[in-house]
């Protein structure tokens, strides 16, 4: 599933709404949902899951290739923790 | 930022009756979730894609009484973040560093023109 199909199910289910319309209004709400988290929100949409931003404090790392000892600096990154009812859904489902 | 919040936003933003949005934000989450739940692969560009792990069952351990306790194979959602977002993400935190990685690149750039 791509965008693209997104925005059919957004067009087909909204009678009167132009496509370009549809296709403007889901890349309104991602956009939304993006600078939400660029401003370090955490987003939570029930029944889906949460959008969690954590910080890591810099480690030493090591260059796989070379062997060579570097640091990893400290930085953010977003984990996405699903709710309960899609995890059991997922696994009811087999 | 819960749904409610997003919804008032992109309302908002747009001009448009709440619930008209609550309708297209309810629609989008569900036909996501559908395609997980179908075991389907989501690839939203700038965001992310989200895909199904399957994890093996295994004999873990009750951590209070430490007694044994079988775990289920099971699947799992994962979001894997995408290039753009995950790059947004850490701007505010590595400004200062941002400028430094650049610059290392730019040192690698040429180097590899100069062997070519």
């Amino acid at each position: 599933m791509t965008k693209a199909d997104i925005i059919d199910k957004v067009y087909e289910s909204v009678p009167g709404l132009a496509k370009k319309e549809a296709a403007e209004l889901v890349d309104a709400i991602f956009n939304t949902l993006k600078k939400t988290i660029e401003n370090g929100e955490n987003i939570k949409i029930s029944g889906f899951g949460n959008f969690i931003i954590r910080t890591k404090g810099s480690r030493p790392g090591r260059n796989p290739k070379t062997g060579e000892n570097i640091e990893i600096v400290d930085r953010r990154v977003l984990t996405f923790r699903p709710s309960q009812i899609l995890k059991k859904t997922l696994n009811d489902e087999k | 930022m819960k749904k409610s919040e997003l919804i008032q936003k992109v309302a908002e933003q747009h001009n448009l009756p709440k619930t008209k949005v609550e309708h297209i934000v309810n629609t989008i989450f569900n036909s996501m979730k559908d395609s997980i739940i179908a075991g389907e692969r989501i690839e939203i560009r700038g965001f992310g894609s989200f895909t199904i792990r399957n994890y093996s069952g295994y004999t873990g351990r009750n951590p209070r009484t430490g007694e044994p306790v079988e775990v289920e194979p099971k699947k799992l959602p994962y979001f894997k973040v995408g290039k753009e977002l995950r790059e947004l993400v850490n701007t505010v935190k590595t400004k200062e560093k941002a400028p430094a990685k650049k610059a290392a690149k730019a040192e690698k750039a040429p180097a590899k023109k100069g062997k070519k």
